[in-house]
């Protein structure tokens, strides 16, 4: 019996052969819809099929560090250094960006489209005691959020029942912020892609505080012998072509571009 | 409930188009939850029937902890095979984490005690019944636990129905271990949870009312199959 | 000619149930073929000295010992519990399971089945789920099922209780016909006309203890023991 045991298992194991790479991205990433260009052109090019992890920034990295997966695509500059500085990763390649922004009831209690600056929209909403919801899963949006409240100088662990934690993917927590008519910071790929507005509206964007940088992190073969070094350095050396600058930079949703190709070749 | 409509509307479209990446993914769910099912019965039935006819000392414990393994929650195992399996844990080296075998093994840890206890609980009646007749013809415990296991079938069927239900559904594990890679360990359940989080609620309904569809087809054709057998008493 | 050996042997038996004594303790030595019936009064302990002459029921103490190798004891032995068990299975599942736990050849254990039950009359339900028979023929079919491995001893444990007339003559020829062929019967009985009909030697069993154990004839003129006495006179015997 055991060797049955065994026998369905390599089978399930062996199912996805072929050239493969695993590759933890941002859920950003995904939302967006951006990967589903993305994975097909690479599929065609380099013939690597990349099996695509949609996690957190955080869980991004934990994989990368224990080796799971060979790659990984992430925004979040400090831990993406600290990551390359620990000998994690090989090295750090920055590919695109994006922008963050600030997503309310079209009503807009706390007056967020007067604001001139991301700080002071924040502001604006700490003052008024406007609901908020907060991804609060350690992502790379939640960390943006974390940044920008110190640099408003609030500390959100101060904040009273109006803040909400949802400990949730971006999805999900646009889904929280609709249904509790509450203020959320998300990717601007996110919520054009998010299928359950409602009476939401994008309040305030353009704030260059709240651009998002992508980039793309090999793990380190050094550290994890199993991993494919070459397929990943091969990816990496796609996401910088200008094939991959057309796709980035074309891909739109309803007319409006998403992405800023910014790789130095 | 205008969504309510929209997802059946979705579900019906779905099925009709026998759309490519749906038929994908509800085999991949009923391949991982049928070997789980194949795997947790092949342990879990011997187990507990031998268990049903054995007295040994600490025979009461074993029960107690199998009864207690039924309400594991998913997410906890899921999150220890995910520590398991990782590269940086004691079975890294197999690298299964993130393949439709880390599912299987995380379903078949979920349901083997759930179809454990209700064979056990089916057999020790039978057992109760059929115990001096067995001991008479001189048995071997082989033989008890084969003639329990052939007679008490139907009871098994239930346990197993109920395990299968159990894996199925199954979504709080199974995402932590296969990580819902598009067309490699994408199943229903994780579906749902990706097209929920989306907002697409028509799409995560559509594919909910399939899951449900699917998990019916399993139970009638599995109850017809048994009763086409004559021995309608039991 | 009825054999006179010796063949099993008990040695300070005790059954105890919570405590209370149901058997002995008790020294006997069993010997003789043909039919041993054991008579006594309600709660005298005659299932559990069939059970655990058997070897079914755990002793408190004490040690049963055949004259045969103990590890084959059972295996020459058949017994028919006072209320019938019924494997889940068709009458047919029911007649071939002790022959396919000896891994009989199929084709040998279809022309046993075939010739019992013909001999209990149940031919036509062969098919027929055990547990939807009338206690008369589940009765016949546990019978049939005890035989069927041709056992060398056979215990019955009441096996006429709540039959009919019909029912209760068609078990007293089958059983008949098995002594003939050599088998030893060892059966308990609450029905006098029963025991006197069929018994070649009696054994009689009050409050845990053997009181009388002998021929038949004996038994039935010139019993010694107050309690068979008292019993064989229909009193009541507290």
């Amino acid at each position: 019996m055991i060797r049955a045991i065994l026998i369905t298992l390599t089978v399930a194991g062996t199912a996805a052969s072929a050239e493969t790479l695993r590759l933890a991205a941002t859920t950003s990433f995904n939302n967006s819809g951006l990967s589903d260009v993305l994975l097909p052109a690479i599929a065609q090019d380099i013939g690597l099929d990349v099996q695509l992890l949609v996690v957190g920034t955080g869980q991004a990295t934990r994989l990368g560090q224990s080796g799971d997966v060979d790659a990984i695509f992430v925004h979040s500059k400090s831990a993406e250094l600290a990551f390359v500085a620990a000998g994690y990763g090989s090295h750090r390649r920055e590919i695109m960006y994006n922008d963050f922004v600030l997503i309310g009831p079209s009503g807009d209690p706390a007056q967020v489209r007067a604001a001139t600056s991301a700080i002071e929209a924040l502001q604006s909403i700490a003052s008024a005691q406007a609901t908020f919801v907060s991804r609060g899963d350690d992502s790379g949006t939640h960390r943006k959020e974390m940044a920008l409240w110190a640099t408003a100088d609030h500390d959100p662990a101060d904040f009273a029942a109006w803040y909400r934690e949802v400990g949730a993917g971006m999805g999900a927590s646009l889904n929280s912020a609709s249904a509790m008519n509450a203020y959320i910071l998300a990717d601007r790929a996110s919520w054009l892609n998010f299928g359950n507005k409602g009476d939401h509206s994008l309040l305030f964007a353009g704030d260059p505080a709240l651009f998002n940088q992508y980039s793309y992190l090999p793990v380190n073969p050094e550290r994890h012998a199993h991993v494919k070094a070459q397929a990943a350095q091969a990816l990496g050396n796609w996401l910088v072509s200008p094939r991959a600058e057309r796709i980035i930079n074309g891909y739109e949703i309803g007319g409006e571009a998403l992405f800023v190709f910014n790789a130095r070749p | 409930m205008n969504e309510i409509w929209a997802g059946m509307a979705e579900a019906f479209l779905l099925i009709w188009s026998l759309d490519a990446d749906l038929i994908d993914i509800t085999l991949r769910s009923l391949q991982v939850s049928l070997s789980a099912l194949v795997i947790a019965s092949a342990l879990a039935l011997p187990l507990a029937t031998w268990l049903a006819i054995r007295r040994f000392r600490h025979r009461r414990f074993v029960i107690a902890t199998m009864n207690a393994l039924m309400g594991l929650p998913p997410v906890v195992v899921g999150l220890i095979v995910y520590l398991l399996l990782s590269r940086t844990g004691p079975f890294g080296v197999l690298g299964l984490l993130f393949t439709p075998a880390a599912m299987i093994i995380a379903q078949v840890i979920i349901i083997t005690p759930l179809i454990a206890s209700i064979t056990h609980q089916a057999m020790r009646e039978l057992w109760s019944d059929y115990h001096d007749l067995l001991i008479s013809l001189n048995t071997t415990h082989g033989q008890r636990i084969a003639t329990l296991i052939w007679d008490g079938r139907r009871a098994l069927m239930t346990a197993a129905l109920a395990g299968f239900g159990r894996a199925i559904g199954e979504v709080g594990a199974i995402m932590i271990v296969g990580g819902n890679i598009d067309h490699v360990t994408r199943v229903l359940t994780t579906a749902i949870a990706l097209e929920t989080g989306k907002g697409d609620f028509a799409l995560a309904l559509g594919l909910g009312f399939v899951l449900i569809a699917l998990s019916l087809c399993v139970n009638l054709a599995i109850h017809t199959l048994s009763r086409t057998e004559r021995e309608g008493l039991w | 000619m009825v054999s006179q050996d010796l063949y099993a042997q008990l040695h300070g038996v005790v059954v105890q149930r919570r405590d209370k004594a149901v058997l002995g303790p008790l020294d006997l030595d069993l010997s003789g073929g043909g039919f041993t019936i054991v008579l006594g009064p309600n709660g005298a302990g005659k299932t559990t000295l069939l059970k655990v002459l058997h070897g079914v029921d755990r002793l408190t103490s004490g040690s049963v010992s055949w004259t045969v190798p103990a590890k084959t004891v059972r295996q020459g032995q058949a017994y028919v519990f006072q209320r019938p068990i019924m494997l889940r299975r068709s009458v047919r599942a029911n007649l071939a399971y002790p022959l396919q736990l000896l891994g009989l050849p199929k084709a040998e254990i279809s022309a046993c089945v075939a010739h019992w039950a013909a001999r209990i009359g149940l031919s036509a339900e062969l098919d027929v789920p055990a547990p939807r028979l009338s206690s008369g023929e589940q009765q016949k079919l546990a019978l049939a099922r005890a035989l069927i491995r041709r056992p060398d001893t056979v215990f019955l444990d009441e096996p006429c209780s709540n039959l009919d007339g019909r029912s209760t003559r068609e078990i007293e020829d089958i059983l008949c016909d098995a002594s003939a062929a050599g088998a030893r019967i060892i059966m308990t009985t609450h029905d006098l006309g029963q025991a006197r009909r069929l018994a070649d030697r009696v054994l009689f069993l009050n409050k845990g203890q053997v009181e009388e154990q002998g021929p038949a004839d004996r038994f039935f003129t010139a019993p010694k023991s107050p309690g068979a006495i008292a019993f064989l006179n229909g009193d009541i015997i507290e």
